[in-house]
């Protein structure tokens, strides 16, 4: 049952090959299995999963329910589930209960999915490794010595891994399509405003979108339909309506217009990574797509606006963890000033505390304009860049990531070696565009992706273009060795 | 040397929403501890502010009363410090773009003139919770009932010269708000508070001086004495030789002094920036004139119709529209007494606002009601009653006794204006004083008020005053 997509699954369950409560147990059984090895899920939830599978049970049974009705899925740790730990893979939360269900919790339990549990991730969604973790480093099913990607690295080794058959992930930077490449996922970042981020513990609030990671393109369709819409919670989610993103899958490409930035393949790219990218882009060829080339002047500048505009967010976001109200809070306060310091001081990991220093620092007055409103304006710019190229092309392609997985501990030294494997995917998060990451080949056992990016709402041009290939590839198809 | 005191006034008016500003959470006051703060108001993880729109509109409504711009956008900003009653650790406020901007509002002087005080802006943010330090044996408690109330910050130019001044903009700012129906203006509850920019400057300097705030003054005599006292501090200082340095400071009601809080160099950075999780908030056209169409007849309209209407003098129309409710309780006397507006004043700011005050209550707390004052004073109007019998009657009124008829049938206060009744009395008094009716006659005529209060003390003051005037003067010839 675990090899099977979702869309396989959803067939399955409807003809009653076996019950949800079966597929359940099945992927219980397998995290009980895998897990210790791998540390992808944080918590495992299997009592409430069983209850969730035999009420969808129930439905199938009167031939109600939608696609989803008694799909496993996981749930990244950092979208709010009442009454169950949501510790955002930070100390600071490791005691902490939500109260409240996130808006993308509530859509996937009323289309009967099945959550089985809450994946690990980098602290705060902060780093591309998942080794920021209070719960510790996850591994790479593909190779156990190499990261999976982060921040949702959790989700992505659990799906790569077959212990769930799909997950939710949350992406500020390229925390969707970073591990989704690293583990050969399909993985779609969605336009700003599409998913609402009611409940999902922020980060930089004007980066940050929830989006799907699964192993097809096909099922992150089936995914985006229920994660998709308008939320009244979230006033910078987009009142749209929203498309059927299944209804245009199997169109045709022929004609795509395919825009290949030249800044995307310079310096910095791995030589078999850019061989594997090229090779996808000949397929499209093959399929009838027009490739040219373009230019996306600002790249460059997209790390750096980056790393001041969403440090700046997140310490102006993190302040509420403060030891008052929950979460962590310090043995033995001796006054005021002593509960936030240690408080927060103990509760938060070195790249978070980072990250705050960084964000007050540019906030703070007398470097505000230099800094912060500075990176303002060059987002400006960066955004304009797509909106030019995106005017001569349909979809903008290139690499996810500059290189496979690296190993574990490869990076944690140095940071902003970490932040530029960020560096074709935080551009896009600037300008709130979707993208897509699709597996796209290996380089030894450790898998690559393949980025699209489209325009505003084009998420399904995106998954249009992403399963045209997947058609014609067996990439996403493999499986990581030992977890067949 | 000569001085002269220059302030501005920061007022936070409580827009009275039912729901709070960002959150679906009731405004109540006074409901017990935590009980009326959601997911939102606590700064749980993960949930995002919702703006209220009749907050905005609110605001709006203010803009336009004072004459102000109305911001076609207008952006939320963070404002970052670490408060245990503050649960995100930042307020939502605004901050380079604010909603209303360049209004202004005539205050009455002293002498009679009128001066115009700049609003250099006002705009919108969140309430902060409440540190609980008593009765937690040395640890704090927090409630977060108020927190994410919705505030409308009302900023002024520097353009009052003395605390009277002050006092006067805070008290017309204050009939403004709840003529508005923004605000229910209840300083004990804290619903209206401001903070004062205070400076001194040598009379004739055109550069203002070092400047104090100070903070959260809760009542119009506390602003009047903080101001007072601060002025005198700093001229005290500076004539001594010392020089006032920019700083907040804390105005203590009980011991009458204000202390220095925290200095310029202790200033907290707030690390202003836009709230990502708010788009900028956009007011068109339509929406100003929706509100437009809601807003009442303003204080300034209504005294000087007050004034042509039904020729009162300046004073008695501004004292009558100083709250929207007391001018409404006027009119209501002026349509019930089927006219004779001096006359329904006189009694309003005599004997009705002479026990209010004494009895501290506000006009909607009236034991009077209007209808009741009118009917009294139409027994006036029509001769059942004298006015001196009328403060009997109110006084019974006040009490309880009933409307005006009643009480003027249970006590047979009825006027006698029978003229053979008062004839038969002033016969009696005659009789009675002759030695004063020879002095009289003789000459005297200024025992002529003698008599009168003798005929009205025997008709236990029923007679009719004019009747007895009358028929006195013929009876005494």
């Amino acid at each position: 049952m675990h090899t099977k997509t979702i869309a396989e699954l959803s067939r399955a369950l409807k003809q009653r090959e076996f019950s949800s409560e079966e597929l359940t147990r099945a992927c219980l059984r397998r995290i009980e299995k895998h897990n210790p090895a791998l540390n992808c899920y944080i918590s495992v939830t299997g009592e409430r999963a069983l209850a969730q599978a035999r009420a969808a049970d129930a439905s199938l049974a009167k031939n109600e329910g939608g696609a989803l009705t008694g799909v496993p899925i996981a749930q990244k740790d950092i979208f709010c589930t009442k009454g169950v730990k949501t510790s955002c893979g930070s100390r600071m939360l490791d005691n902490f209960i939500a109260p409240y269900d996130a808006t993308t919790v509530e859509r996937f339990d009323a289309a009967g999915a099945v959550m089985l549990g809450k994946t690990n991730m980098d602290e705060f969604a902060m780093g591309s490794s998942n080794e920021t973790s209070f719960y510790g480093a996850v591994k790479n099913p593909w190779d156990t010595a190499a990261v999976p990607g982060g921040s949702s690295g959790g989700s992505a080794a659990a799906v790569a891994a077959r212990l769930a058959p799909a997950a939710t992930g949350t992406d500020t930077g390229g925390s969707i399509r970073q591990p989704a490449a690293l583990c050969n996922l399909t993985g779609l970042k969605p336009t700003y405003g599409r998913v609402s981020r009611y409940g999902m513990i922020a980060f930089a609030s004007s980066l940050d979108q929830g989006g799907p990671m699964a192993r097809t393109a096909e099922d992150c369709a089936l995914l985006m339909q229920v994660m998709a819409g308008f939320d009244v919670r979230d006033s910078t989610s987009v009142d749209k309506p929203v498309p059927d993103y299944t209804a245009t899958l199997n169109d045709s490409i022929k004609g795509l217009k395919i825009g290949l930035p030249r800044e995307y393949f310079g310096a910095g790219l791995d030589g078999k990574v850019a061989q594997a990218i090229d090779a996808a882009v000949k397929e499209y060829e093959k399929l009838g797509a027009v490739v040219k080339e373009i230019s996306l002047p600002n790249t460059s500048l997209a790390v750096p606006v980056y790393y001041v505009i969403a440090p700046a967010e997140c310490s102006s976001n993190l302040s509420r963890f403060d030891g008052v109200r929950y979460g962590y809070r310090c043995k033995d306060p001796q006054d005021l000033l002593d509960l936030y310091e240690r408080s927060r001081g103990e509760g938060f990991g070195a790249e978070v505390k980072r990250r705050i220093m960084v964000g007050a620092y540019v906030l703070s007055a007398g470097y505000y304009d230099a800094y912060y409103l500075k990176a303002q304006k060059l987002r400006r710019l960066i955004s304009d860049d797509f909106k030019r190229a995106l005017e001569q092309v349909d979809v903008i392609m290139g690499p996810t990531a500059p290189t496979v997985a690296f190993n574990l501990g490869e990076k944690t030294d140095d940071p902003v070696t970490m932040y530029l494997s960020d560096i074709y995917t935080i551009a896009v998060n600037l300008a709130g565009l979707p993208a897509i990451s699709l597996p796209a080949g290996f380089v030894g056992q450790r898998p690559l992706g393949l980025q699209i990016i489209g325009n505003y709402f084009d998420e399904p041009r995106l998954l249009n273009v992403a399963h045209q290939y997947q058609k014609v590839t067996d990439w996403h198809t493999r499986t990581p060795k030992g977890f067949e | 040397m000569e001085w002269e005191t220059v302030i501005g006034l920061e007022i936070h008016a409580q827009l009275a929403t039912r729901s709070k500003i960002f959150s679906g959470a009731p405004t109540a006051y006074g409901a017990p501890p935590n009980t009326q703060a959601c997911a939102i108001d606590l700064g749980m993880p993960g949930v995002l502010p919702v703006l209220n729109e009749e907050a905005v509109r609110m605001a709006v409504k203010f803009g336009l009363a004072i004459g102000a711009k109305i911001a076609p956008r207008s952006v939320f900003a963070r404002k970052n410090y670490f408060y245990p009653d503050l649960p995100k650790g930042y307020q939502i406020s605004q901050y380079e773009l604010p909603v209303v901007a360049q209004g202004r509002i005539e205050i009455e002087l002293e002498d009679g003139g009128v001066k115009t005080i700049g609003i250099t802006r006002a705009h919108l943010e969140e309430d902060a919770g409440k540190s609980l330090h008593e009765d937690f044996h040395g640890m704090t408690g927090i409630d977060l009932n108020r927190a994410g109330t919705p505030l409308l910050e009302i900023v002024s130019e520097p353009d009052m010269r003395s605390a009277r001044e002050a006092v006067a903009y805070m008290k017309k700012i204050h009939s403004l708000v709840r003529y508005l129906e923004i605000c229910d203006g209840n300083m004990q509850e804290g619903s209206f508070r401001c903070d004062a920019n205070v400076s001194v400057r040598p009379r004739g300097q055109h550069e203002f001086g070092t400047r104090a705030e100070l903070k959260n003054i809760n009542s119009f005599r506390f602003v009047e004495k903080a101001i007072a006292y601060e002025v005198q501090r700093q001229i005290e200082l500076i004539e001594g030789g010392g020089s006032v340095v920019q700083e907040t400071r804390l105005y203590d009601a009980d011991k009458d002094e204000t202390r220095s809080m925290r200095s310029k160099e202790e200033a907290h950075d707030y690390r202003y920036f836009p709230d990502p999780d708010l788009l900028p908030l956009e007011i068109d056209a339509g929406i100003i004139e929706t509100v437009r169409k809601t807003l009442p007849e303003l204080p300034d309209e209504k005294k000087q119709r007050f004034i042509k209407d039904y020729a009162l003098t300046p004073y008695e129309a501004g004292v009558l529209t100083s709250s929207r409710e007391l001018a409404a309780y006027y009119e209501d006397v002026v349509r019930g007494a089927g006219g004779e507006p001096k006359l329904c004043a006189n009694w309003v700011l005599g004997e009705l606002l002479g026990a209010l005050n004494k009895n501290n209550l506000d006009i909607n707390a009236s034991p009077v009601s209007p209808a009741q004052l009118a009917g009294m004073l139409r027994r006036i109007g029509d001769n059942t009653l004298s006015g001196k019998i009328a403060k009997q009657v109110f006084d019974a009124m006040w009490h309880g006794e009933g409307d005006a008829d009643a009480v003027i049938a249970a006590r047979g206060l009825k006027q006698v204006t029978d003229s053979g009744a008062i004839e038969k009395v002033i016969v009696e008094v005659i009789k009675k004083f002759p030695e004063q009716l020879a002095q009289y006659r003789g000459g005297q005529e200024k025992l002529f008020t003698f008599f009168v209060g003798q005929v009205m003390k025997a008709s236990q003051g029923k007679a009719n005053p004019a009747q007895v005037n009358a028929l006195l003067k013929e009876k005494l010839r």
